[in-house]
């Protein structure tokens, strides 16, 4: 059912974890619909993203899509960051199984949540960066898969 | 293939080698049509008579009162579909539960669209119907009451005699799922006052892809397979002769054996629910806890994932199964699970352990083990455990 890229980042996910004093900490999915990412940033003064960690409550391909995301954007601008898709982390993967597709929409938001945390912390606005939807600290009733 | 600890049996069963035995002529040797004339068609006939009697014979039945089907599915939809067309005259009232098969579930969602009323019996923390509700639910309309033996996901094993006597008490129809329960439980379809029930013989170390409906003599059900003149003109087809005679085996041991290995399958069972109790924190045991069939297991592991879980299972060679969203390939958990009242985020980490007659201690402690790391790890990497902690 998975790909071996898959696979691999379920079995030895990259990443986990949490960073203390994150610059940017943000949280979306749902457990209603059994996904919850949260995603840490380590932004440093030149907006490059030094550290990225996640914890993810979901199936294999949510972790794995968590993993991978978090791979992508480390070592990125956060403006190069905001380019890395869903579409890039299932490339990235190798692909995805249609059902699991929502996975890595999610890995993408939870990015942008982040960053959008980080942005705010700082008073500052990120170009192309608005205000992510299921972030559930806001909604929690949020459905949009 | 490397060692694997088979822990899905109630998804299904290896077949048994005696099965495969007695099947094998029948496709090289004896490979007649049932319906033929000459002595070859005659041999299969006479396979398939006797396993019918054998089957019959299982459940307190008469040889004519059971159809062979494909499987249970088939048996569930052609006793739900032909009922309710046979009897809409009296009525277009059905009464099922909330926690039945799919095979069930989707096959009342589409009589009701073709326009009957359908209600669903609510269950309790344990999966249990209620009688009394049932009872309530009745109505002069009502032609069909189809609640399930026992069920596949928590084990739960119904109040039948009392659903059985209210049913007959009232002159509707009761129809039985006995797809999990069949094999494990001793069934007398006229004590229990069943007029209908379906089973499947790959739950019990039978082949894949046959199964039966029993049907009261006297119960008026139209054909579902519309064709030759085989089962009694109401399920045309030729007969799957290997299926029936590998059908009839598996329940000739399984009836011989029926006693003895539950028994010793009830004792593993409660020594596996024992040892996750004690040993895995925030677990819950799903389903009922002495009214449970004797090889059902079935927790939810709070702050995880069932899909995740039966990934790293699978990794280690262990086969079983979950009632989370990804592994019902929609976003809803097992509808069972919310039905006993869990919440979404909970049912989600369910798992389901069911046991065989070749299960071992052994195999049940290495499960254990896998299980305690395997859930520690998941919950190291999750922010619902993080968020409890904090």
């Amino acid at each position: 059912m998975y790909s071996e890229k898959v696979m691999d980042h379920f079995e030895h996910p990259r990443n986990v974890g949490e960073i203390e004093n994150a610059s940017g900490v943000g949280t979306v999915g749902n457990a209603k619909c059994g996904d919850i990412m949260r995603i840490y940033l380590d932004i440093d003064e030149n907006q490059v993203i030094r550290d990225c960690k996640f914890k993810t409550f979901g199936c294999g391909a949510a972790v794995a899509t968590s993993s991978m995301a978090t791979e992508l954007v480390k070592g990125k601008t956060v403006k190069e960051a905001l380019k890395v898709t869903n579409k890039a982390v299932m490339e990235a993967l190798d692909g995805l199984p249609p059902v699991k597709v929502h996975c890595s929409l999610l890995a993408e938001e939870g990015i942008h949540a982040a960053l959008w945390d980080y942005a705010e912390k700082n008073g500052i606005s990120i170009e192309g960066l608005s205000k992510p939807k299921s972030d559930i600290s806001e909604d929690e009733e949020e459905e949009e898969y | 293939m490397e060692h694997i600890i088979y822990l899905d049996n109630a998804a299904t069963t290896r077949t048994a080698p005696e099965v495969v035995q007695a099947m094998l002529p029948y496709f090289t040797e004896f490979y007649g049509n049932a319906s033929s004339i000459y002595r070859l068609g005659d041999k299969s006939l006479g396979a398939v008579t006797k396993a019918r009697d054998k089957i019959a014979a299982s459940i307190g039945a008469d040889a004519s009162e059971i159809y062979f089907t494909a499987g249970g599915s088939e048996a569930d939809n052609w006793a739900l579909k032909a009922a309710a067309e046979a009897y809409k005259e009296k009525g277009r009232h059905i009464i099922t539960s909330k926690i039945e098969h799919h095979a069930v579930l989707h096959t009342c969602e589409y009589l009701e669209k073709l326009g009957y009323e359908v209600t669903y019996l609510d269950v309790d923390e344990d999966g249990l119907i209620s009688p009394q509700e049932l009872k309530a639910a009745i109505r002069p309309d009502t032609i069909l009451i189809s609640i399930m033996f026992a069920n596949n996901e928590i084990g739960t094993i119904e109040p039948i005699e009392e659903i059985g006597k209210i049913a007959h008490e009232h002159s509707v129809l009761f129809h039985t799922d006995a797809v999990q329960a069949f094999g494990q439980i001793p069934i007398d379809v006229d004590r229990l006052n069943i007029d209908m029930l379906s089973a499947s013989a790959h739950k019990l170390n039978g082949p894949k892809g046959i199964g039966f409906l029993y049907i009261r003599k006297g119960v008026k059900i139209r054909s579902f397979i519309h064709g030759g003149a085989q089962e009694r003109k109401r399920r045309a087809g030729t007969e799957n002769v290997t299926g029936i005679v590998g059908f009839a085996k598996a329940v000739e041991l399984s009836m011989e054996s029926m006693e003895e290995r539950t028994k010793r399958e009830a004792l593993l069972r409660d020594y596996l629910i024992a040892r996750i109790e004690k040993e895995i924190p925030f677990s819950r045991l799903n389903g009922h806890r002495s009214l449970r069939l004797p090889n059902n297991v079935n927790f939810c592991f709070r702050f995880i994932e069932g899909e995740s879980l039966l990934i790293k299972l699978d990794m280690q060679g262990i086969c079983a199964s979950s009632g989370s969203a990804c592994t019902s390939g929609s976003l809803d958990p097992s509808h069972v699970l919310l039905a006993i009242g869990l919440e979404h985020e909970i049912a989600h980490g369910s798992l389901r352990l069911t046991l065989g007659a070749e299960t071992t201690k052994e195999e049940l402690d290495t499960t254990v083990e896998a299980l305690k790391e395997i859930v520690e790890n998941l919950r190291s990497m999750s922010p619902l455990y993080e968020d409890f902690l904090a």
